[in-house]
């Protein structure tokens, strides 16, 4: 755990750092004016005249603090623009991976369950194009057609303008109806996937023995796969559930910035635009982290679900 | 050998259906300056925003140039890209896979860490991070893509060298007196190879998708080198009068990545041996 931790800030630093053009010259190179003098001293403020090991030591020792310095940008704590942005995201992203597992592990295990029907090769090619669909396109065309064609849902944002009038149940709705196309669309992403391990994993259960065992004593069929395959099917799904996290946090970067929602994902981007360092090192490392958690829930989880496997038994 | 494994690729129609599709797509790519209409980068202003017509059949973007023809010169940037990130990709993964299993011990754990602490990464963000440092160039790109996606090949090569180390023939090898390089490189990897192939096939699926996200944020292929994201993101901006730049682009996009995806799958069925007896 901790030389994971230790490692991602290592990495973060160093490729933030290796790299030639740093924050001095985006900010004097609007203005031709500037001279040397200015420059070095511009670089004193934010530090960047110190040997590189140094750097990163300053920076770590603050990093333990949780301080990640102040925004290029606009002199705010880049801790505190994080922080504004995690729980929108997050937010997302938990209502994506809800979605997803209540569609997509259902999808597999029927398709398991009728191998080679029309229905399980209907949902192979469902698979593969939704390996293959890029997403930000499906967005723009989801765009198309329900924002501009049919005016049903809001295209950008995630609430109205004219939210501060509106009463709370007013207010939720106009929330859910600005969030329907983004997590729809992040969870289709992650449907592909889930689903075909759900089937995959279910495929391997069903001609386990016990489930021979379950038929031969006569239970009927649908106790047998509810009962007893589901939940074992279920369990390498979890582990799954939790490495489709980065995937899902990383992808908030296309997502946010088509919809304009400002969550991470919107800020990652326009301090890569701005070459706002403090800001994207920041993110960089919370995003790793918010990772780490997750893989380490699905790990529970996975203990707490198999009793096979229990934390810290021989 | 490889008449076996055709003879097995060819009975799965998708992936058939796939390699046709990524063949014409290539030759399309390679012949594009012979093939395009018009001029990549040829401005047009008493035509912007056309429909798609007679003249220009998939219609003009918001300076007037032709989409067909930035299409096809666009799919020449997504092949390349998605080919040599690949390249790079697995050459780094190679390396790394090889030298942890085949040295094991604490150089394996070191650079098993390294594979950990970069699967932590969204991606996405460790791209972009690098990318705010860096010039903005089509090489860039292709680096930058190479250098996050290698994990998955390091950890299969690795995987597949654990097994092969101690069998009769690598031992024999030693005993004739070759050194580790040989040894890895000629006795070894070529028998590791196959995952790697398919892998690197769903590879190109991925960094094309990759690269095409890039440029549709404008951080990927500058303008006005046409590539399938850019244009998407002048279809974005005009999103309410131009139907057609966003459609056709993510079409080629979605046929190229999908074709890659189903031939990868149909490798991995034709070249696992563990399926061949079932089937016979």
């Amino acid at each position: 755990m901790v030389p994971l931790i230790f490692g991602i800030t290592l990495i973060s630093f160093l490729v933030i750092h290796l790299a030639p053009g740093g924050p001095v010259e985006v900010e004097t190179e609007m203005s031709m004016k500037a001279s040397a003098q200015a420059r070095d001293n511009l670089k004193k403020l934010y530090g960047l005249d110190k040997p590189l090991h140094e750097q990163y030591i300053d920076w770590l020792g603050r990093f333990v603090m949780l301080d990640f310095g102040k925004s290029f940008v606009d002199g705010k704590d880049v801790i505190d623009k994080i922080s504004e942005r995690v729980p929108i995201t997050l937010t997302i992203n938990i209502l994506a991976l809800i979605l997803t597992f209540c569609v997509a592990v259902p999808i597999g295990v029927m398709s398991a369950i009728r191998q080679f029907s029309l229905f399980d090769k209907l949902t192979t090619l469902f698979v593969f194009i939704g390996y293959s669909t890029p997403h930000f396109w499906l967005a723009l065309l989801c765009m198309i057609l329900f924002g501009v064609n049919l005016g049903w849902l809001p295209i950008s944002g995630i609430q109205s303008l004219d939210v501060s009038g509106m009463s709370f149940a007013e207010r939720v709705l106009d929330l859910a109806k600005h969030l329907i196309l983004p997590v729809g669309i992040s969870a289709f992403g992650a449907m592909a996937g889930l689903s075909r391990y759900s089937r995959s994993s279910m495929l391997e259960v069903i001609r386990q023995d016990y489930i021979r065992t379950a038929r031969a004593k006569g239970l009927k069929e649908r106790q047998v796969i509810l009962r007893h395959a589901l939940r074992n099917a279920l369990m390498p799904v979890i582990t799954i559930l939790g490495l489709a996290i980065p995937g899902l946090i990383g992808g908030s970067v296309i997502f946010e910035s088509i919809f304009s929602i400002p969550g991470l994902g919107q800020l990652f981007y326009q301090s890569t635009l701005s070459r706002d360092y403090p800001t994207i090192m920041g993110i960089l490392v919370i995003g790793a982290l918010l990772t780490l958690i997750g893989n380490m829930i699905a790990d529970l989880a996975y203990a707490i679900a198999d009793p096979r496997i229990r934390v810290g038994a021989e | 050998m490889i008449g076996i494994i055709w003879n097995r690729y060819r009975k799965n129609r998708l992936a058939v259906a796939g390699l046709c599709v990524i063949s014409v797509i290539s030759l399309m790519a390679l012949f594009a300056p012979l093939i395009s209409p018009y001029d990549p980068t040829a401005i047009d202003v008493y035509d912007v925003l056309s429909a798609p017509s007679g003249k220009h059949f998939l219609g003009t973007d918001e300076l007037g140039r032709d989409v067909l023809t930035r299409m096809l010169w666009g799919s020449r940037i997504s092949l390349t890209v998605g080919f040599v990130a690949v390249g790079i990709a697995i050459s780094i993964g190679i390396l790394i896979g090889s030298i942890a299993g085949f040295y094991g011990g604490r150089i394996d754990n070191l650079l098993m860490r390294l594979v950990d602490i970069m699967l932590c990464f969204p991606t996405f963000f460790l791209i972009l991070a690098v990318i705010a440092v860096v010039e903005q160039s089509i090489s860039t790109i292709m680096i930058v893509i190479g250098f996050t996606s290698w994990m998955d090949v390091s950890r299969l090569v690795r995987a597949e060298i654990l097994t092969l180390k101690e069998r009769d023939f690598v031992l024999a090898a030693r005993a004739v007196g070759a050194d580790d390089f040989r040894v890895i490189a000629r006795h070894i990897l070529p028998n590791a190879l196959s995952p790697v192939f398919v892998s690197a096939t769903f590879g190109v699926a991925g960094a094309i998708l990759t690269e095409s996200g890039l440029s549709f944020l404008g951080l990927g292929v500058v303008p006005p080198d046409p590539s399938w994201g850019n244009i998407l993101t002048s279809g974005k901006d005009n999103i309410t009068v131009a139907w057609w730049l966003s459609v056709f682009p993510g079409l080629a996009i979605l046929f190229t990545v999908l074709s890659y995806n189903l031939v990868g799958e149909g490798l991995r069925d034709a070249l696992d041996p563990r399926l061949w007896r079932s089937e016979r």
